[in-house]
């Protein structure tokens, strides 16, 4: 038997291609709007993975530190580091903002990295070009996706620091690129004042009678040496000894030690289900319109299609061509259609991934459902063109 | 009936007794066809004239199972087809197998090339590809269209399309053929070039050929022919004329 579809999609061939052509872009962009959702989720894992921590030690009752704000004392890792169980605990600091370099600002997570060996908790796991951070101060390790070369003088708030180091998928759980600099530097640039605010806050102290006492000019020194100096980080990245329940050391050090503590699942739950859920439910909503206007446009074009053939329709069945034939014909269109479309959004898609300025993850498994769902869709959307074709009356085809 | 493809030549034509057509209901009820009387014997070509309104495209419909009658009797060959109620269940096969079609207009499956065109049918009757395909081009050759087998209908004359739906209508070798208006859109030399092919191709395959038509240069070449008015037929000598005769007359 002669394959109908087959011959009328040959016979109007480009016409059918421009069609699939469209289609295909619009299923291009429903699959780049799932590689963004991925993106955002592997972003998230890698931040975790990267940061080569086993537990994250934050200031009691937060969901610190790439949730919310969280602040501890920077001495509080070497109290962890007396639990049992714990390998190595460093101190960490997280700050987005604006990095300037060659008068343009690039948006990236300045990451504070406390000095240690190479392996230390926070640190960059593997270079891509240069070397890690070696000095106490004013060197930085970029992300390449910042566009620093290395050599470059960047701009972090009131200092310069020198680009000495790029690694690759540093990035934020919103995809910024990541930008390591010493620990001190980032306590600085996180939790320093400017000099007009220093100044200002001095002159308050020294007003303030219970600071500035007749007869004990020590006090208001220690008072302005303290707010003088930044303390704080934003976590203690902990690693652990081989054989040790990452569950019992987060316990143990939450009770002893009056922080709370995240394990990897606990993070990566909070990172996926609370960080990124909202976005994850706005790409949905996008996904699902995708999928209706391609729906829709689908069951247009075939629907159209039919109509342009009704005169041969009604010939067809009255020279006793069964419904089923019919249906086929239409339907295979419609997957045809839809098969086009797919190759063309998963070539399209692929092709421009690589120029989002975030991180878009085409999953095979992600093509492949996308591919069942076009199929049903375009299963669907023929039914509407196979009710009309069906409703033809094969007495059209006879005059009168 | 069988509804298997009919390869063996029809022998007794169509009969049809009384044959009514009644539309709507009650007072709105319109008698389109009030006792049709027609017998077309195997070979023969009869002319269905008649004015707009009068009936013939209702007794085409009624005679191609497309529309049912009221009342009524047709025979097909050897079988009933109809008394007051359908006699058999597959209309669609008996359409497929056992009546030719030829439209006004050619109205060829414009994705097929001229052969599958042809070979369409045997092959929706679950025939081979390849015999149906060669039944397809023995017709052609017939019909003398082999030449543009390969053609898309696009690439046909009008006459040469007409030619290939006459092809596609004797194909599953029909007791019968309806032609409706087969010469409408063709000039004089056209038109009487199509109705040679159906006598030729009536007297080849022993088909009763029934033509629906308007066409004054075509009515002398019956030799019989049915009037319709106000549903019912009447039945006419024709001038018979030879093709050629017609042409001059």
């Amino acid at each position: 038997m002669i394959n109908l579809a087959g011959r009328d999609i040959l016979h109007d061939g480009p016409k059918f291609a421009l069609t699939g052509l469209g289609l295909g872009l619009l299923i291009g962009v429903t699959l780049s709007m799932a590689g963004v959702y991925r993106g955002m989720i592997a972003d998230g894992r890698a931040l975790l993975d990267n940061s080569g921590a086993e537990l994250w030690v934050v200031q009691q009752e937060t969901l610190g530190p790439y949730a919310e704000p969280s602040s501890l004392y920077d001495d509080a890792y070497r109290s962890v580091l007396t639990v049992p169980g714990v390998a190595q605990a460093a101190n960490v600091t997280y700050l987005t903002m604006q990095v300037r370099s060659n008068g343009n600002d690039v948006r990236a997570m300045v990451v504070g990295v406390a000095p240690g060996p190479a392996g230390t908790p926070g640190w960059p796991p593997y270079l891509v070009a240069g070397r890690q951070v070696t000095r106490s101060h004013y060197e930085a390790v970029a992300d390449i996706a910042t566009g620093f070369r290395i050599g470059d003088r960047i701009g972090i708030r009131r200092h310069e620091y020198t680009v000495v180091g790029l690694t690759r998928r540093m990035v934020s759980s919103g995809g910024d690129p990541m930008v390591f600099i010493p620990l001190k530097d980032a306590q600085d640039a996180q939790f320093l004042k400017d000099n007009d605010a220093i100044l200002q806050g001095r002159r308050r102290t020294a007003e303030n009678p219970a600071f500035n006492r007749a007869g004990s000019p020590a006090v208001l020194d220690a008072v302005i040496a303290s707010q003088s100096v930044s303390r704080s980080v934003n976590a203690v990245l902990v690693t652990l000894e081989p054989g040790h329940s990452p569950d019992n050391v987060a316990s143990t050090i939450e009770r002893w030690k009056r922080f709370t503590v995240y394990t990897r699942a606990q993070m990566e739950a909070i990172l996926v289900g609370k960080l990124i859920a909202t976005a994850a439910k706005q790409i949905g909503m996008f996904l699902v319109i995708l999928a209706i206007v391609s729906a829709a446009i689908v069951a247009f074009i075939i629907y159209t299609m039919t109509l342009g053939k009704i005169r041969e329709i009604a010939v067809l069945k009255l020279i006793g061509t069964k419904n089923r034939t019919i249906a086929g014909m239409i339907m295979q269109q419609a997957l045809a259609l839809g098969v086009i479309g797919f190759v063309v959004g998963k070539i399209a898609a692929t092709f421009w991934a690589p120029f989002f300025p975030k991180y878009v993850l085409l999953m095979p498994r992600d093509s492949l459902i996308g591919f069942f769902v076009v199929m049903v869709i375009c299963v669907l959307a023929s039914l509407i063109a196979i009710r009309a074709a069906l409703r033809v009356d094969p007495a059209e085809a006879i005059g009168g | 009936m069988s509804s298997s493809t009919n390869a063996q030549m029809p022998t007794e034509g169509i009969l049809i007794e009384g044959l009514t057509k009644r539309y709507g209901k009650g007072d709105t009820a319109v008698d389109a066809l009030k006792g049709v009387d027609m017998y077309v014997a195997p070979g023969e070509v009869v002319g269905l004239i008649g004015p707009s309104g009068s009936g013939k495209s209702t007794l085409l419909k009624c005679l191609g199972a497309v529309i049912e009658p009221t009342s009524g009797r047709m025979t097909l060959g050897h079988d009933v087809i109809y008394d007051n109620a359908w006699k058999i269940s597959d209309l669609r096969a008996l359409r497929r197998d056992r009546i030719g079609f030829v439209f006004q207009a050619p109205y060829l499956i414009p994705f097929l090339d001229v052969t599958d065109n042809v070979a369409l049918l045997p092959m929706l009757a679950g025939v081979s590809n390849r015999e149906s395909r060669e039944r397809a081009l023995e017709l052609l050759e017939a019909l003398d269209v082999a030449h543009r087998a390969a053609a898309m209908p696009s690439q046909l004359s009008g006459g040469e399309q007409q030619r290939v739906s006459i092809a596609r209508a004797l194909v599953s070798r029909p007791p019968v053929i309806l032609a409706d208006e087969p010469t409408a859109p063709l000039d004089s030399e056209r038109a009487l070039s199509v109705i040679r092919i159906l006598h030729e191709m009536a007297h080849r395959f022993q088909t009763a050929v029934i033509v629906v038509t308007h066409d004054e240069k075509i009515i002398p070449t019956f030799k019989r022919m049915y009037h319709i008015r106000d549903g019912r037929t009447h039945e006419e000598v024709g001038e018979g004329l030879a093709i050629g005769a017609a042409t001059n007359a």
